[in-house]
């Protein structure tokens, strides 16, 4: 067994030794739409999406869209198999802890409680559901009544920011400037008015 | 062939036959050809693991014997969904650090810092310049490794008991003959203990198809992950195949899959349990020789 290992790593040893120009790996999740999902053809669309592709393009940065269990999102960013993390994270204080976060890219979004209209008979598995507003709107939208919001809308965490390595202050800076730059030249508002129903400016 | 451009306006079979061969549903019929070949590799592959540890825990030498004894030990004891969250993150960072200590040994900085891993950017694996495909080959190998070691764990345990379970009198009649111990093993020993290890292998066998949907928390897009993502409800702004709930479909179509690999499953094995019987010290043997007289 352990030559077998070793052999692996001598492989893996050998594969690869061109160093080109470098390209930031972009994990997101995509199951939470309109911040992120997979179209018809598999592929990573939404905010999030058309949001990074035009971050990469304002930081001239070459970018590669890779997609990851929410559950293990963190590990792997801090292991190094993606660069960042752009996939509707809040930025909170517990998160903070362990990796970094840029400038918001959206603003602190209220969430909500949805459930049935008839929920509190008690028959249900759950009788309410906690979520980003902005993830419900559509369920609530399209289920023809029987899903009404209940409650007060709840802040949570300081807006959604890109999560970075902490050791990775120089990607943080570049993403910085770019989303600053994306703020002020109205991209982002426009963005945000494309997949956010009823939310306006100015961001 | 019709468009599949507007879907909308298609009648119900035509919608469906464009549904069904949407680019998702292209990536779904992959993924399943991804989890038959994880196990056409990792079968043999633990099971060369497995006959390996079986072999060191009856080895003479004592540091292999404990080699041997503690890989069954302590991989059968660590909760599977433990060892494939965490172990395979520790694996790829045991690779890129040995690559970094080749490829960047003037390299001051730490390794660790706070919660990070920071190798050089030429020790990544694959490197982050490497096309998808790459990475995706090598999370795909990760997984073949991490399902070697957990079920060869398992399988060395089998095996173990197999090859004690050969009849004691076999031995010391090879012994009486003047066979090493190693000739005792390899005309022996290996040659009948498959009979007495089969039906515990023909169980893992059952075990590993159905832990495949484990390849997820890997990094493999399989087949129950893509089954999830169809079936989910879709709206009508983010598909232009909108629909409710269908996963109770895509997961009776898994269910056909999985019972059918299962299938074909018992019947080879029972088909390999009537040779293996052949000329064999036990009851099936016995009666394949007694019909045969």
């Amino acid at each position: 067994m352990r030559k077998l290992i070793l052999s692996t790593a001598a492989l893996a040893l050998m594969s690869g030794a061109a160093l080109a120009q470098e390209t930031v790996r972009l994990g997101t999740e995509g199951a939470y739409p309109p911040y992120n999902y997979l179209d018809d053809n598999g592929e990573v669309a939404g905010y999030e999406r058309e949001l990074g592709d035009a971050i990469c393009a304002q930081a001239e940065l070459t970018c590669e869209w890779v997609t990851n269990d929410w559950d293990s999102i963190i590990p792997n960013l801090v292991s190094g198999n993606y660069d960042v993390i752009i996939a509707g994270m809040s930025i909170t204080d517990e998160r903070d802890e362990v990796i970094d976060f840029t400038e918001a890219y959206f603003p602190a979004d209220p969430s909500a409680f949805i459930s049935t209209s008839d929920a509190f008979d008690g028959t249900g598995e759950a009788d309410a559901v906690l979520a980003d507003k902005a993830f419900l709107e559509p369920i609530v939208a399209e289920s023809g009544g029987e899903l009404v919001f209940a409650g007060e809308d709840v802040i949570l965490g300081d807006g959604i920011g890109i999560g970075v390595r902490e050791s990775d202050g120089e990607l943080k800076d570049k993403l910085n400037a770019a989303i600053a730059a994306l703020k002020a030249d109205g991209t982002v508002n426009t963005l945000i008015e494309k997949w956010f129903e009823g939310m306006e400016g100015p961001y | 062939m019709f468009a599949c451009a507007d879907p909308q306006s298609l009648e119900k079979f035509d919608w469906l036959v464009c549904y069904l061969t949407s680019g998702k549903h292209v990536l779904f019929y992959q993924s399943f050809g991804v989890v038959l070949l994880l196990l056409a590799i990792t079968a043999p592959v633990s099971l060369a693991f497995g006959f390996l540890g079986a072999s060191a825990a009856r080895s003479q030498i004592t540091p292999l014997r404990w080699f041997g004894k503690g890989y069954t030990a302590i991989v059968r004891g660590v909760p599977d969904i433990a060892f494939f969250m965490f172990f395979v993150i520790a694996l790829d960072q045991f690779f890129e650090y040995l690559r970094h200590k080749v490829k960047c040994p003037d390299w001051d900085l730490p390794i660790r810092q706070g919660s990070d891993f920071i190798v050089c950017a030429q020790a990544k694996l694959p490197l982050s310049t490497a096309p998808q495909w790459q990475h995706e080959t090598y999370g795909f190998s990760l997984a073949v490794l991490t399902f070697a070691i957990v079920f060869g764990a398992f399988a060395a345990n089998v095996l173990f008991g197999a090859m004690r379970s050969v009849p004691h009198a076999q031995l010391e009649t090879a012994e009486a003959y003047g066979f090493s111990r190693r000739q005792t093993f390899w005309r022996i020993v290996v040659p009948q203990m498959w009979i007495y290890a089969l039906p515990g292998l023909s169980n893992l066998w059952m075990i590993l198809i159905k832990a495949t949907p484990l390849l997820f928390l890997l990094g493999v897009e399989d087949i129950v992950y893509w089954a999830r993502e169809l079936g989910a409800a879709k709206q009508a702004r983010f598909s232009d195949y909108p629909h409710g709930d269908w996963r109770l479909y895509y997961f009776a179509a898994l269910l056909a899959f999985y019972l059918l690999l299962t299938r074909i499953s018992e019947i080879v094995f029972a088909r390999i349990t009537r040779r293996l019987s052949h000329g064999q010290a036990t009851a099936a043997g016995e009666k394949q020789r007694k019909a045969a007289a």
